[in-house]
C-alpha cells in the first residue's frame, strides 16, 4: 500500500469524526467594467456577468465535492466593492443593486454574496456615503447579501467620521431587522486593514487590485486541532505547538488541492487560500474548545490571549508552507454565536467584551458575532469598534467588528440567528459614555511604526 | 481516478467478500488491499481504480454506505489525491 494504515486512517478521521471541510470556495469577480450613469442598465450588466462567469460554480463545487470526498460547505461570490462600481450613477438609494446581488445568488444558488461594501479610511465619496446609508434597507430586505466597510489601515489611520456614521448604521440595521433578533447586522462588518482577497464573509470582496476573477478557498477545522492537540496532553507548549503546525500543513494541503482543482475547472486563476479556524455552533467544531484542550479551564481565563496567540501563530506558520498563495485572513476565527465553546464560556462568566477586545490583539479577525443590548448608544458602538480599529491600525494587523445590538433584549438574554450564524446570550457593555470622544470626528493620524516599544 | 477506501469496525467473516464482490460486480477494479487493528478497530484500506466503473462515484458512495450498515461497519470512499496532498511532499 502506498500510505501507511495510520496516514489514511488520520485522513478519514479528519472528515468523518473531526468534521474537516473546505469553508467556502469564493469567486472573486470584478464588477468595474459594469460601472455607468444608469443604475439600470449596470445592474442588467452586473446580472449578465455574474451569471456568465459564476454559472458553473455551484456545480463544479458538487462534483469535487463527490469526486474527492471533500464537503465543500458554502460556494459564495466576492465582488468589487459596489460603492465603486454604482457611484456613477445617480441614485440615491443603492439598495436595488444588494437586490440584484440577491437575486443572482437566489438563482445560481450561491449561499452569500459579499462585496456591498465601501473603503473608507481616509475619506469618503459621495457614493461610498449613499452605499452606507443604503445598508440597513439593503440587509433587511434581502439575504445573502453581505456588506462591510473599511474603517482604517495602518498607512492611513482612522476615519473617524466613518466610524460614527457606522455605530448608528449598525443600530439601523438591527432595528430593520428587529424581528430576526437584529440577523441583518450578522451580514455587516467594518474593518481596519480589510484583506482584499478574503474568502470568508461576512468580509469578502473583490478588491480592486484583483484580476478580472478569481477563485479562492477557505479551510476550517477547528474539530481536527483539537484532536491534535490531545495527542499532546501534557506536553511542554513548543511541542504541542508543532503538533498544531503539522496538522495545520495538512489540512492546508487539502484546501490547497481543492482550491487548485476548482480553479481549473472554473477556467479562472487560483487567487489564494485562507487557512482559518473557523468555527461553527456544532459541538466539536469550536475553537474555545482548542484553548480549553491547551489547558485553559474556560475561554477567557487567563493564559486565553497567550494560548490564542499561539494557535494563531502556528496555523500560520503550517499553512504557509502548505499552499503556494496563502492570503485572506489565515488564523483563528473567535466569534460567539458561532461557536458552542464561547456561547459555553459566556454562560460560565469566563469571558465578557474586555476580554474578548484583548484576544483580537492575537486573533486573525476581531470581535465578532457579539450580540450586545439593544439600548447600546450609536456612540458606544463607535466607540467600540474605534478601539478595535486602533488595535488593528497600530499592529499592522486586519481587525474587524461584527456586533448585533439586539433590539429589545438586555445583557444576559438570548439572541438566536440561526443556522451557521448560531446563538448568544447577551453581552453586558460598559454603561460609560464616549460620546464627547465619538462626536469629534475628523481622524486617528497613521501612526509611526520607528520607536516600536 | 483512483479512491481508496477505507472499512472502519468490529472485525467479522465476510467483510472483504462482500466489499470485493461489489466492486467486481461494478467494474471496480482492486489495486491494493491491507488490513490491520488501529487503537482495538478493525480497519480495512483499498486502493481501488474507478476508471472501469460501470455506476457513478455518488451511487459507489451510496451503495458502500449502504454495505457498511448492513455489515456494521462504516465505508468511506475518497480520492486517492488527498491521501498523497496531505502526506506526500
Amino acid at each position: 500500500m502506498m500510505y501507511s494504515p495510520l496516514e489514511i486512517k488520520e485522513t478519514v478521521d479528519m472528515f468523518m469524526r473531526y468534521k474537516l471541510d473546505v469553508r467556502a470556495i469564493t469567486m472573486g469577480i470584478s464588477l468595474r467594467d459594469c460601472a455607468g450613469p444608469s443604475g439600470v442598465d449596470s445592474r442588467r450588466r452586473v446580472r449578465e456577468k455574474l451569471l456568465k462567469v459564476a454559472g458553473n460554480l455551484v456545480t463544479i463545487g458538487r462534483e469535487i465535492e463527490i469526486e474527492y470526498g471533500i464537503p465543500i460547505i458554502n460556494k459564495r461570490i466576492a465582488v468589487t466593492p459596489i460603492s465603486l462600481v454604482a457611484e456613477s450613477s445617480d441614485e440615491t438609494d443603492f439598495t436595488p443593486w444588494a437586490q440584484t446581488l440577491d437575486e443572482v445568488a437566489i438563482e445560481l444558488g450561491i449561499d452569500f454574496v459579499g462585496g456591498f461594501s465601501a473603503l473608507v479610511q481616509k475619506g469618503m465619496t459621495s457614493g461610498d456615503i449613499r452605499l452606507i446609508e443604503s445598508i440597513p434597507r439593503s440587509l433587511a430586505e434581502t439575504n445573502r447579501v453581505c456588506a462591510s466597510v473599511n474603517l482604517g489601515t495602518t498607512k492611513n489611520g482612522i476615519n473617524m467620521d466613518a466610524v460614527k456614521k457606522m455605530g448608528a448604521i449598525i443600530k439601523a440595521t438591527a432595528v430593520a431587522t428587529g424581528e430576526r433578533d437584529g440577523i441583518g447586522c450578522a451580514k455587516l462588518v467594518v474593518f481596519c486593514n480589510a484583506p482584499e482577497d478574503n474568502p470568508f464573509m461576512a468580509g469578502a470582496f473583490h478588491g480592486v487590485g484583483e484580476g478580472e476573477a478569481v477563485l479562492s478557498v477557505g479551510v476550517s477545522g477547528p474539530g481536527v486541532i483539537k484532536a491534535a492537540c490531545e495527542q499532546y496532553r501534557g506536553a511542554p507548549l513548543d511541542e504541542l505547538a508543532d503538533g498544531i503546525k503539522k496538522t495545520a500543513f495538512k489540512i492546508t494541503r487539502m484546501g490547497q488541492l481543492v482550491g487548485m482543482e476548482a480553479a481549473r475547472r472554473l477556467g479562472v486563476p487560483f487567487g489564494i487560500l485562507d487557512l482559518s479556524l473557523a468555527p461553527t455552533p456544532a459541538v466539536g467544531d469550536s475553537v474555545a474548545r482548542i484553548l480549553e484542550e491547551m489547558g485553559i479551564e474556560s475561554a477567557g481565563a487567563p493564559g486565553t490571549t497567550a494560548a490564542l496567540a499561539m494557535l494563531t501563530d502556528m496555523v500560520k506558520k503550517g499553512g504557509v508552507m502548505a499552499s503556494t498563495n496563502v492570503g485572506g485572513l489565515s488564523g483563528a476565527f473567535i466569534p460567539v454565536s458561532e461557536d458552542e465553546g464561547m456561547v459555553a464560556a459566556v454562560r460560565l462568566g469566563s469571558i465578557n467584551l474586555e476580554k474578548l477586545e484583548a484576544m483580537t490583539c492575537v486573533c486573525s479577525v476581531g470581535l465578532d458575532m457579539v450580540a450586545i443590548p439593544g439600548d447600546t448608544s450609536a456612540e458606544t458602538i463607535s466607540g467600540i469598534i474605534a478601539d478595535e480599529m486602533a488595535i488593528g491600525m497600530v499592529n499592522n494587523k486586519t481587525t474587524a467588528v461584527r456586533l448585533i445590538p439586539v433590539p429589545g433584549k438586555k445583557a444576559g438574554e438570548w439572541a438566536e440567528f440561526g443556522g451557521l450564524l448560531g446563538g448568544a446570550p447577551i453581552l453586558s457593555v460598559s454603561k460609560f459614555s464616549c460620546a464627547d470622544f465619538i462626536n469629534r470626528g475628523g481622524r486617528i493620524p497613521a501612526p509611526i511604526h520607528s520607536f516600536r516599544n | 481516478m483512483n479512491a481508496i477506501i477505507t472499512v472502519v469496525g468490529t472485525d467479522q467473516v465476510g467483510i472483504i467478500a462482500k466489499i470485493s464482490t461489489y466492486l467486481s460486480q461494478h467494474g471496480i477494479n482492486i489495486i491494493d488491499i491491507s488490513q490491520t487493528v488501529l487503537s482495538g478497530n478493525f480497519v480495512m484500506m483499498m486502493m481501488v481504480d474507478l476508471t472501469g466503473s460501470t455506476i457513478s462515484i455518488q451511487d459507489n458512495k451510496t451503495a458502500l454506505t449502504t454495505l457498511g450498515d448492513e455489515l456494521g461497519v462504516s465505508i468511506s470512499m475518497m480520492h486517492e489525491r488527498v491521501f498523497s496532498a496531505m502526506h506526500r511532499i
